[in-house]
């Protein structure tokens, strides 16, 4: 996981819990809003793929249509929360973009 | 002006609850909400999702659920001010306290209860470079208001949603020059709506610049160009009156962070006795408050405007005898 300031940890999570990826996140202390608590409607937890994720699930409509309104978003962007943490996420590098301002 | 007992700011589901709680200790509640309608995001953002944790319903729409809460309070005659912001809170110095919104309306109450639940929805603001300078009427518009506002303008929109794409095509015929901009190189929303974007393209009637962004803003004292780079991170300048920044809303605390009350991560601090917050006669419950061991759940809401409504009473009348009793005792007294 890329933190906003560029540095790196390798992370490892259960996949036993029902956690998403912005839970663990949020457990592993990085700032992250997620204000919406999950339902992919606010885009604070905006993450970029920056290596592997081949084996991720596709987008559903919902986080496309959230991803389209997230002004810095691109092609490797995905909503943390809508990220389950399993074996899909094994050797996955992501860089953390969400927006943090409340102004 | 509005002269009430609890005003209760956010009309969802623990807002709107918590007039029926208020209304069983002959307490009148005003709601005020930002939104034109209540039900807050249950009615806003998904209102034909159900629900499965609401105690009693194994499964219940979430318009379905507003809709009930409003028969529910029905009896205690809750009034709205819908589609304003609150904007300031005045104590008074019998501690009551004037509460105000953005369109000047003004409540008279003796305790408040915040039900903002995520804050009021604002637009999303893109990161482009001198974006504040030319903000509230200098040339950047985060929303459509009044189209006649643009006649013969030279237009930038920007973003790739439904709204983007409608005003485009609207404001094609209103505008001197129309061009939208957007980061990927197709469209998602209605494809009758991308459709007509593209054919418009074609015809020459506006200017369509896919995988751009609007990076920079300049002018003088007003907006004169917007600067958009493209994929190949070349950056031109083009002239505009206005810049359009589509890109949704996103729930912001807004004015609710300048009212003197402890806040922490964009929620409020609250006890958990009667979800006082650290302000006298300031309440919060739902999801705009937090506590140790706080869940973002509708039923703890419900919870939380219980136990509100009885400190509320304190407050407000604190020489006063408080009994309890249950509905199903003496049933519901309205007024």
């Amino acid at each position: 996981m890329e933190d906003r300031d560029g540095s790196r940890k390798e992370l490892e999570a259960p996949d036993d819990m029902g956690l998403n990826l912005m839970e663990m996140l949020k457990a592993f202390e990085y700032e992250i809003l997620a204000t919406c608590g999950g339902m992919a409607l606010c885009g604070t937890c905006h993450v970029k793929i920056l290596a592997g994720g081949e084996n991720l699930p596709e987008q559903s409509d919902a986080e496309l249509d959230m991803l389209d309104l997230i002004p810095d978003s691109e092609s490797n962007s995905r909503l943390s929360c809508q990220l389950q943490v399993n074996d899909t996420l094994e050797g996955c590098t992501f860089q953390i973009c969400g927006s943090l301002s409340d102004d | 002006m509005i002269t009430t007992d609890i005003c209760i700011v956010g009309a969802g589901p623990v807002g709107l609850f918590a007039v029926f709680e208020a209304g069983l200790l002959k307490m009148r509640c005003h709601l005020i909400d930002a939104l034109p309608q209540v039900g807050g995001q249950l009615s806003e953002i998904y209102p034909h999702k159900p629900i499965y944790d609401i105690p009693g319903y194994p499964t219940v729409k979430a318009q379905e659920l507003i809709d009930n809460l409003m028969l529910q309070i029905d009896p205690f005659k809750p009034t709205f001010t819908l589609g304003e912001r609150v904007d300031e809170i005045q104590r008074q110095e019998d501690n009551t306290f004037i509460v105000k919104t953005n369109e000047n309306t003004e409540v008279h109450c003796k305790a408040i209860c915040i039900a903002g639940g995520l804050g009021c929805f604002e637009p999303r603001k893109p990161v482009v470079e001198g974006l504040e300078s030319f903000e509230n009427g200098k040339g950047i518009a985060y929303m459509v208001k009044d189209p006649e506002h643009f006649r013969d303008k030279k237009i930038v929109l920007a973003g790739g949603g439904d709204s983007a794409l409608d005003w485009t095509i609207f404001l094609a015929d209103v505008a001197k020059e129309v061009t939208l901009v957007h980061r990927g190189d197709s469209f998602r929303g209605a494809p009758a709506s991308a459709d007509k974007v593209a054919k418009l393209a074609q015809e020459g009637k506006i200017n369509l610049l896919l995988k751009s962004n609007v990076v920079k803003v300049s002018g003088n004292g007003v907006l004169k160009e917007v600067h958009i780079e493209d994929a190949a991170k070349v950056t031109t300048p083009i002239e505009a009156d206005n810049l359009i920044p589509l890109f949704g809303l996103s729930p912001k605390l807004g004015p609710i962070a300048d009212w003197g009350l402890d806040i922490d991560k964009a929620a409020i601090v609250v006890d958990r006795d009667s979800y006082s917050t650290n302000v006298p006669g300031i309440f919060a419950i739902g999801d705009i408050n937090t506590y140790n061991g706080k869940l973002k759940l509708i039923l703890c809401g419900f919870h939380e405007a219980a136990l509100m409504s009885h400190g509320a009473f304190k407050y407000a009348y604190p020489d006063a005898h408080l009994s309890f009793k249950y509905t199903t005792v003496n049933g519901i007294h309205g007024f």
